[in-house]
C-alpha cells in the first residue's frame, strides 16, 4: 500500500504518543475512534460538497516542528505595530515563545501556548461522541495551542493575535478559549504559510453568561496547502459570539463552526467571504443550534469564485423544541466569475419549535450587468469596474469589522486577491 | 395559542373520509416477491416478451444490488423496516374479461368511484373530464376515451397501451426514470401493474382535463403504479391525479412511478391531490406513498408543470422534477404538503438545468401540526452548458402547535457563471396578530386559522385547475382542523 495521509497518521502513533502531552488514554481512544471512522468522504451528508482525496493522496505525515523561521517572516503577517496587541506565534502547530510578543495582560487573564502553560484544562482533548474525524484526529494528535483564559467581569481591550505558520507535515494545534461571566475580548487567528503541509486546528470556545467573543479569522494559507479547522462555540445566557472568517488561501479548505446557544438571551453573528480562483475548493460548513429560548442568531456569507475555483457553504440552522421565541436569518450569495467555476450551497433548517422567525435564503450569479455598465459609462475601465464590483461585494462585509488594524488587515488581503487575479487575467 | 384551545380542537377532528373498504372478489399474485411473482404480473396481464424482460432486469438490479443495501435512509423520516416478501405484489378486482363499456363495469366499482365523488357514469355524460379509474392495481375504467380517439389523442391504461401502442410504450418506457434509478422506482420497474398512459399527438391541444383517480382497497397489497405521459411537439395537456385508500392498521406501500415526456413546444400540466389515508392520530396505520415522479422537457420551449397538494399518507417521500433538457425549457413546481398527527413528509423538487436559457421555479409551502415533521428536500443544478439558466426558490412553512417540525433543505449546484439562482425561505407560526384581527371581525378561530392558510397556500392554489382547487381548499381545512386554536 502507497503511504496515504490516513495511513501515515495511523502507523506513526505508537512512535509519536510519547512525546505528546496530556492524557495518553484519551488520545488513543481518539485515534481508535479515527481509524474507525476514517477519512469523510462526500458520501457523508457533512461532507456531501467536498472530498478530502487529495489530502489523503498528498501523504502528510504528522509534524515534527523542527522548521526555522525567522522574525523578518512573523513580522511580514504581524498587525501593525501600532496598535496595541498581544501576539501568540505557532510553527507547525507547535508555539514559539521566541517569536511571540504577549505583553502585559490585565489580572487574571491567562494567555499563552498549551505547552509553556502551567497545567492543561482536564477535558482538553475529550471529544463529543458524534465528533467528526477531523476533530478526534486532532484530539490524537494535539501537542500544542493557544490558552486563552478571560475571568469574569475582565475586558481585554487589545485584540489577542493567534499566528499559525505551516511549513511541513501535519499540524493538529488545538486552542481553548473561556471567557468567564461578563468578560470581553477579541481574537484573530490567521494561517499563513509556504510549501506542502497541512493544517488541522480545533478551537473550542467556552462563553459564560453575559460575556462576549470577537473572534476573527483569516485563512491564507500557501497555494499547495490542505486547511481543515473546526471551532465549536458554547454560548451562555446572554453571552454573544461574533465570528468573521475570511477565507482566501490553501488549495483545499474547509471551515466549520459549530455555535450552540444554551442559554436564554444569547446572540451568535457569523460572517464570512470567501475568495477562490486557479483550482482552490474552499468549504465553509456551519451549525447554529438553538438549544434555548429568545435567542438570535444571524449568518452571512459571500463568496467570490474564479478560475476552476469550487466553493461549498452549507449552513445548518437547527431550533429544538424548547427553544421558543427564536429570530434565526442566514444568507448565503456567490458572484460566479468564469465559465469553470462552480458553487455548492446547501442552507439548512431544521426546526422543532413553533414560535420562532427563521428564514435562510441562497443565491449564484454573475456581475450586474447594468453595474458594470454604469461604471463604464462613466469611463471607468472594464477590469477596474470588476474590480471595484467585487471588492464593493466584500467589503460590505468587511467594513463592519469593528478593530480598526484587523479590517486593514482583511481589507489589504481581499485587495491582495483582487490583485493578483487581475494578473492572471491580463496573463491569460 | 393557548394549548387547552389546541385539546379542545383535536377532540373535534373529522375523521378520514374516505375509509371504507369496497367489499369484492379479488385476484391476487401469491405472496411475497420473486422472479416468478414479476413472471405473474407479466402473463397476467399477457405483456410482449421485451416488456417482461425489462421487468426481470428491473428485478435483478433490484434483489441483486440494491436490496442488499436497503433502502435509502438519506430521507428524515422514519419508520420500522418494510419485510417486502410480506406483502401482495398484485391484487386485481376479478372480472371475466376486460370492460368494453361502463355499463360492463361492476357495479360495486362503480358505487365506490360515486362514494368518493367521481360518478365514472355521470361524469362521462355531464363534466369535460375524461377519468381513468385504477382500482388497486388496475385501471377499471377510462371515461371519453372515444372522444379523445377522434383527435389522435391516446388515454388509457398502461396495459391497454402496451397492446395497442407498443412502439410508443416502448420508446418512452424508462426513458425518463431508467429502471435502475432509485430503490422504489426499480422495484416499481419489476412488479408495476397498471396505471396511464397518454400520448397527444404533435399540434394538438387536449380539449379536457385528464384525470387519474388511484384506490388502494385490498388489504396488505401493495400499490404500484406507473403512468407514462407522452406530449408531441407542439401540444398540451393538463393531467389530475386523486388518490384515497381505506383505513386499514397496517402501513401500505405505493411505490409509483410517473414519467412525462415534452417534446418541442409541448406543456404538460401534472397536478395531485394525494389524499391517501394518514393513519389515525396516534400514527397507526396509513400509506408509505414512496414515489418518483419525473419530467424530461427534451424538446425546446417546452414546459413541465408540476401541482401537488399533498394531504394524506402515514409517510411522503416524493420530489417531482424537472430535466430541462431542451433550449428555453421551463419547470415549474408549486406545493402545499400537510402534515398533521403522527405524518411525515420529505418533499420538494429537483430542477436539472441543462438547456440555453431554462428557467424554472420552485413554490413550496408546508404546513406542519400536531407532531408532523416536514421536510423540503430540493436540488437546483446548472450544469456547465446552461446557459442564462433562472431559478427562484420560495419555500415558506408553517407551524402549528410546539410538537411540530419543519426543515428546509435546499441543495443549489451552479456551474455556469452566467446562472441567476436564488433561494429563499422562512419559517414562522400564524402570528397573534393576524388570529386576532380576525377574530376581532367575528370570525371564530378555526375560520381564521382556514383562512390564514388558505392565503399562506394562495400561491400554489391558484395553479391547480379549478376542479381541484375547491376540493384541496376543503382538503386543507379538514387535514388541520383541531390542530389549531
Amino acid at each position: 500500500m502507497s503511504a496515504t495521509t490516513h495511513a501515515l497518521h495511523l502507523d506513526r502513533f505508537e512512535a509519536a504518543k510519547a512525546g505528546l502531552p496530556g492524557d495518553a488514554r484519551a488520545r488513543a481512544d481518539a485515534l481508535a475512534r479515527y481509524a474507525k471512522l476514517g477519512v469523510p468522504t462526500p458520501k457523508l451528508e457533512a461532507w456531501h460538497f467536498t472530498s478530502l482525496k487529495p489530502l489523503d493522496e498528498a501523504a502528510l505525515a504528522p509534524s515534527d516542528a523542527k522548521v526555522a523561521v525567522t522574525a523578518a517572516t512573523v513580522a511580514g503577517h504581524a498587525l501593525s505595530t501600532s496598535h496595541a496587541h498581544h501576539q501568540l506565534v505557532f510553527v507547525d502547530g507547535h508555539f514559539r515563545a521566541d517569536l511571540s510578543r504577549i505583553g502585559t495582560l490585565p489580572k487574571g487573564v491567562v494567555l499563552t501556548g498549551w505547552s509553556a502553560a502551567k497545567s492543561l484544562p482536564k477535558d482538553f482533548l475529550a471529544e463529543a461522541a458524534d465528533a467528526g474525524a477531523m476533530r478526534v484526529l486532532n484530539a490524537a494528535y494535539a501537542a500544542d495551542g493557544a490558552i486563552l483564559e478571560v475571568p469574569a467581569g475582565v475586558a481585554l481591550a487589545a485584540p489577542v493575535h493567534l499566528m499559525f505558520l505551516g511549513a511541513s507535515g501535519a499540524a493538529h494545534a488545538r486552542n481553548r478559549i473561556t471567557m468567564g461571566e461578563g468578560a470581553s475580548a477579541t481574537v484573530l487567528e490567521t494561517y499563513v504559510g509556504t510549501g506542502r503541509y497541512w493544517t488541522n486546528a480545533v478551537t473550542d470556545i467556552s462563553i459564560a453568561a453575559g460575556a462576549m467573543l470577537k473572534h476573527l479569522k483569516l485563512q491564507t494559507e500557501g497555494g499547495e496547502a490542505f486547511h481543515t479547522a473546526a471551532t465549536a462555540a458554547h454560548v451562555a445566557a446572554k453571552g454573544v459570539y461574533d465570528s468573521f472568517v475570511l477565507s482566501i488561501g490553501g488549495k483545499l479548505a474547509r471551515n466549520e463552526i459549530d455555535a450552540v446557544l444554551k442559554g436564554e438571551g444569547g446572540r451568535v453573528k457569523l460572517e464570512g467571504a470567501y475568495l477562490a480562483r486557479a483550482r482552490q475548493h474552499i468549504d465553509n460548513t456551519t451549525i447554529i443550534d438553538h438549544a434555548a429560548a429568545h435567542c438570535d442568531s444571524e449568518e452571512r456569507y459571500r463568496g467570490v469564485l474564479d478560475d476552476h475555483a469550487y466553493a461549498a457553504f452549507q449552513g445548518r440552522i437547527v431550533v429544538r423544541p424548547d427553544a421558543q421565541k427564536t429570530n434565526a436569518h442566514q444568507l448565503n450569495e456567490n458572484l460566479l466569475l468564469s465559465d469553470r467555476a462552480e458553487i455548492g450551497s446547501k442552507p439548512e433548517l431544521e426546526i422543532h419549535a413553533d414560535d420562532v422567525k427563521c428564514g435562510h435564503g441562497a443565491t449564484a450569479g454573475e456581475i450586474d450587468e447594468q453595474a458594470l455598465f454604469y461604471l463604464r459609462a462613466r469611463g471607468i475601465g472594464l477590469e477596474q469596474a470588476r474590480g471595484m464590483l467585487i471588492e464593493a461585494f466584500v467589503s460590505e462585509l468587511i467594513d463592519a469589522i469593528a478593530d480598526e488594524a484587523i479590517r486593514d488587515r482583511f481589507t489589504a488581503s481581499v485587495g491582495g486577491w483582487l490583485y493578483d487575479a487581475q494578473g492572471a487575467r491580463r496573463a491569460a | 395559542m393557548a394549548s387547552s384551545t389546541v385539546e379542545t380542537l383535536q377532540s373535534v377532528i373529522q375523521p378520514y373520509k374516505h375509509g371504507f373498504v369496497t367489499e369484492i372478489e379479488n385476484e391476487r399474485a401469491p405472496k411475497g416477491l420473486n422472479e416468478d411473482t414479476v413472471r405473474f404480473i407479466s402473463a397476467k396481464k399477457g405483456e410482449p416478451e421485451w416488456l417482461l424482460e425489462w421487468r426481470l432486469k428491473a428485478f435483478r438490479y433490484w434483489r441483486d444490488r440494491m436490496l442488499p443495501e436497503g433502502d435509502p435512509t438519506w430521507a428524515r423520516v422514519s419508520y420500522p423496516k418494510i419485510d417486502f416478501q410480506d406483502a401482495y405484489y398484485y391484487s386485481a378486482p376479478k372480472t371475466k374479461a376486460a370492460p368494453k363499456s361502463l355499463d360492463e363495469v361492476d357495479p360495486e366499482l362503480l358505487k365506490t368511484y360515486e362514494k368518493l365523488g367521481i360518478p365514472l357514469k355521470e361524469q362521462e355524460r355531464l363534466q369535460g373530464i375524461a377519468v381513468d379509474a385504477v382500482f388497486d392495481s388496475v385501471s377499471v375504467a377510462t371515461t371519453y376515451k372515444a372522444k379523445l380517439g377522434e383527435m389522435g389523442i391516446v388515454f388509457c391504461s398502461f396495459s391497454e397501451a402496451v397492446k395497442s401502442h407498443p412502439e410508443l410504450v416502448r420508446r418512452y418506457l424508462g426513458s425518463v426514470v431508467p429502471y435502475s434509478d432509485n430503490f422504489y422506482a426499480t422495484l416499481n420497474s419489476a412488479v408495476f401493474s397498471d396505471g396511464s398512459f397518454v400520448y397527444i399527438p404533435p399540434g394538438v391541444r387536449c380539449p379536457m382535463e385528464l384525470s387519474t383517480y388511484f384506490r388502494i382497497n385490498a388489504a396488505e397489497t401493495g400499490q404500484f403504479e406507473r403512468t407514462l405521459i407522452v406530449a408531441d411537439k407542439g401540444s398540451y395537456v393538463s393531467y389530475l391525479e386523486g388518490c384515497t385508500a381505506p383505513m386499514r392498521d397496517e402501513n401500505q406501500l405505493h411505490a409509483a412511478v410517473v414519467e412525462l415526456v415534452a417534446l418541442d413546444d409541448a406543456t404538460i400540466k401534472y397536478s395531485t391531490v394525494q389524499n391517501w389515508y394518514p393513519g389515525d392520530e396516534n400514527g397507526k396505520g396509513g400509506i408509505y406513498n414512496f414515489v418518483t415522479k419525473r419530467g424530461a422537457c427534451r424538446g425546446a420551449n417546452s414546459k413541465i408543470s408540476w401541482t401537488q397538494v399533498e394531504t394524506g399518507s402515514a409517510i411522503t417521500w416524493k420530489y417531482p422534477s424537472c430535466i430541462l433538457q431542451g433550449d428555453n425549457s421551463v419547470g415549474e413546481f408549486y406545493s402545499v404538503a400537510v402534515t398533521n398527527n403522527r405524518q411525515q413528509a420529505d418533499t420538494g423538487t429537483k430542477m436539472i438545468h441543462m438547456g440555453k436559457n431554462t428557467r424554472s421555479t420552485i413554490v413550496s409551502k408546508g404546513i406542519s401540526a400536531g407532531h408532523g415533521q416536514q421536510t423540503y428536500r430540493g436540488l437546483v443544478r446548472v450544469s456547465p452548458k446552461a446557459e442564462g439558466a433562472r431559478n427562484h426558490t420560495q419555500c415558506d412553512s408553517l407551524l402549528i402547535g410546539d410538537k411540530c417540525g419543519a426543515h428546509t433543505v435546499p441543495y443549489v449546484e451552479v456551474k455556469n457563471r452566467s446562472a441567476k439562482v436564488e433561494h429563499e425561505a422562512t419559517t414562522s407560526k400564524i402570528s397573534d396578530d393576524q388570529l386576532f384581527y380576525c377574530r376581532q371581525r367575528g370570525l371564530s378561530a378555526e375560520d381564521s386559522v382556514s383562512m390564514i392558510v388558505n392565503g399562506f397556500c394562495r400561491e400554489v392554489l391558484k395553479e391547480l385547475p379549478m376542479e381541484f382547487a375547491v376540493e384541496a381548499q376543503k382538503l386543507l381545512g379538514i387535514s388541520l382542523e383541531g390542530s389549531v386554536g
